[in-house]
């Protein structure tokens, strides 16, 4: 059984694990060197910055590739309501992975903080300091990355649900590599 | 859902492991935030330990809160290019802006009170980068590790005198410093202080060598020993008026900076203990300020002297110092900056 138009296209499939890989990497490290003053901080931070930036990049592409491509469509059994609550997920997901990276560079930048990444790379400043909007950013950037973790752990869940009890083929569109589902398609 | 129901038992089983997964990845969050370990040194608990009994003063400086603003220039004679490729040592003019200040938690402390005096420092290369550091009066810092200054505080905090003893029983490296605070003289002047970064760092010259080094600025001016009791009668807010008058009258204030080169073996990684005198010195510029502004509207105010923020020639050590320091200054910076409203600017400069 052939089913290449019920999955994402190759590249979609890789930049979504990755980017995943990422984003948790990003989530722990960032509640775990905001609570520790041993040496570790100053690598952890750099780390921090440079991946969020970069993830910055990622989702720009992604974003295009996922207008180009589109996306297979859900199981056609699934109620609506899961149906709309996947899209709205979806939605906030790409919502966190564009916010979460600009929130963190602006809130170095109204702190005056010089943003320099690993390999010297040197981020100029796009806001003058305010301490409002520092702390506006920052309140913003601490709050949203619990959010983005909540979410995060509810579309895994929602993943495994597709994967090992509805066995639907939702988690076998977006797998590294091809999938053979034991049971037959529900349809 | 032709299949629902049809396999209850691995049905089961994989609402287990589902279970599993988020109950494992929301406990292993909360374990790496700190949530399931209390006595985790933290930022937050160096923030409380700073603060003073009645609680701390919002919007300011967790600690060395009381300070005044100065901006200058760094003159760099060329003489650190041999030791790091750091633009800022390459001879010329650099602007600096910095903070005078004095190692308290309470911004209306009385100057002859506090025997810590500091300065922070900026200073701006070409190229946009930058150089912050934090440096105090002292020839050596109190204790040998954070967590130990931690103790300090909570031992320093405490009414029982006890405390203190059983606290430099266990980090005899204090009385090096008690010992200064006790001996060395006063002055009546931010401009007549030696400050020194105490901190080890790595530079990184052209050719790729490294050498350890600490930095000092010592002061120009001509310095008279005065008796605490002298400097208490002059008034409360004595160094912040002396300093401004001064400049006012006398002209710009110098400092050289000196940076001392470590011998192999020197400890780096502990700022309680001195180096040798005879060690290597190299003299790489003057800092020199030649204007005052109050620190509610000045331009210091909101610069965090975070001194992990390096130019590219110089990098940290195993010194676990700047590290503590840049998370701690970072949360200050966080709250302060938050409470702004509980110190409002008198509406001079920008909102
Ligand atoms: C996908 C992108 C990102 C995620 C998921 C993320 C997540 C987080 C999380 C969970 C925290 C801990 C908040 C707390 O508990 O206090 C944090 C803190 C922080 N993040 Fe990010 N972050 C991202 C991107 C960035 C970027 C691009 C930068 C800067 C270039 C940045 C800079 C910071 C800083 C400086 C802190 C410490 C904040 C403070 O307490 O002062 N982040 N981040
Ligand atoms: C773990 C040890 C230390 C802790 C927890 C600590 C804590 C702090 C805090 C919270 C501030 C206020 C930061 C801000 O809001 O911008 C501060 C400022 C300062 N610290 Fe430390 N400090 C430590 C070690 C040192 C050392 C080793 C030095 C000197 C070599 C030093 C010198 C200064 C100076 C000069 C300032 C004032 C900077 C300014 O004008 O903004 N501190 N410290």
């Amino acid at each position: 059984m052939r089913d290449a138009p019920h999955r994402f296209a190759a590249i979609q499939r890789l930049l979504h694990w990755l980017m995943a890989a990422c984003i948790i990497a990003m989530l722990f490290i960032g509640v775990g060197m905001v609570s520790t003053v041993m040496p570790d901080y100053l690598p952890l931070i750099r780390i921090h910055e440079t991946l969020g930036v970069a993830l910055l990049v990622l989702v720009v592409i992604r974003l295009a590739l996922r207008l180009h491509y589109g996306a297979p469509p859900l199981p056609a059994d699934l109620p609506p309501g899961i149906k709309l609550g996947a899209r709205l997920s979806h939605l906030a997901l790409y919502g966190f992975m564009v916010v979460m990276p600009l929130l963190g560079l602006g809130m170095l930048w109204a702190a005056a903080y010089p943003v320099v990444l690993y390999g010297g790379i040197h981020i100029p400043a796009f806001l003058p300091q305010s301490d409002r909007g520092h702390t506006l950013l920052w309140n913003a950037h601490v709050y949203l990355g619990l959010a983005f973790f909540a979410l995060v752990l509810l579309h895994l869940a929602a993943a495994l649900f597709h994967a090992l009890i509805r066995r639907d083929g939702v988690f076998r569109s977006i797998a590294l590599f091809p999938l053979h589902d034991k049971t037959t398609p529900a349809e | 859902m032709t299949q629902s129901g049809n396999l209850p038992r691995s049905r089961v089983g994989s609402l287990v492991l589902i279970a599993a997964v988020l109950g494992g990845g929301a406990t292993a969050f909360a374990y790496t935030a700190g949530w399931l370990s209390p006595g985790r040194l933290t930022p937050e608990r160096m923030i409380a330990a700073l603060a003073p009994p009645a609680g701390p003063s919002l919007g300011h400086r967790r600690n060395h809160a009381k300070g005044i603003c100065f901006t200058g220039v760094f003159e760099a004679n060329g003489n650190g290019v041999e030791l790091s490729s750091a633009k800022v040592f390459e001879r010329g003019t650099y602007p600096a802006l910095g903070r005078f200040n004095l190692g308290t938690a309470d911004p209306n402390a009385v100057d002859a009170t506090v025997r810590v005096r500091g300065l922070g420092l900026q200073i701006a290369a070409a190229d946009g980068e930058e150089w912050r550091m934090a440096l105090i009066n002292p020839p050596v810092f109190a204790v040998s590790t954070p967590q130990a200054f931690h103790d300090l505080l909570i031992a320093s905090g405490k009414k029982d005198p006890e405390a203190m003893k059983i606290f430099i029983q266990a980090n005899p490296e204090f009385t090096a410093f008690a010992t200064w605070a006790k001996t060395a003289p006063w002055t009546a002047s931010y401009a007549e202080e030696p400050y020194h970064g105490l901190d080890s760092f790595i530079f990184t010259d052209a050719k790729g060598g490294e050498h350890a080094v600490r930095w000092s600025l010592l002061p120009m001016a001509q310095v008279t020993p005065i008796s605490e009791a002298e400097l208490e009668e002059r008034g409360p807010d004595f160094l912040e008026q002396e300093i401004a008058e001064r400049i006012r009258i006398a002209g710009p204030q110098r400092w050289i900076m000196v940076t001392t080169v470590a011998d192999p073996g020197d400890p780096t990684a502990d700022p309680s203990k001195a180096w040798p005198e005879s060690r290597r010195k190299v003299e790489v510029g003057t800092l020199v300020v030649q204007r005052i502004e109050p620190e509610q509207d000045g331009p210091c105010r909101d610069i965090n002297f975070d001194p992990t923020v390096l130019p590219k020639g110089i990098r940290v050590s195993d010194d676990p110092f700047p590290a503590a320091r840049s998370s701690v200054y970072r949360k200050s910076y966080d709250l302060r900056a938050a409470e702004a409203r509980d110190y409002p600017r008198t509406g001079m400069a920008k909102p």
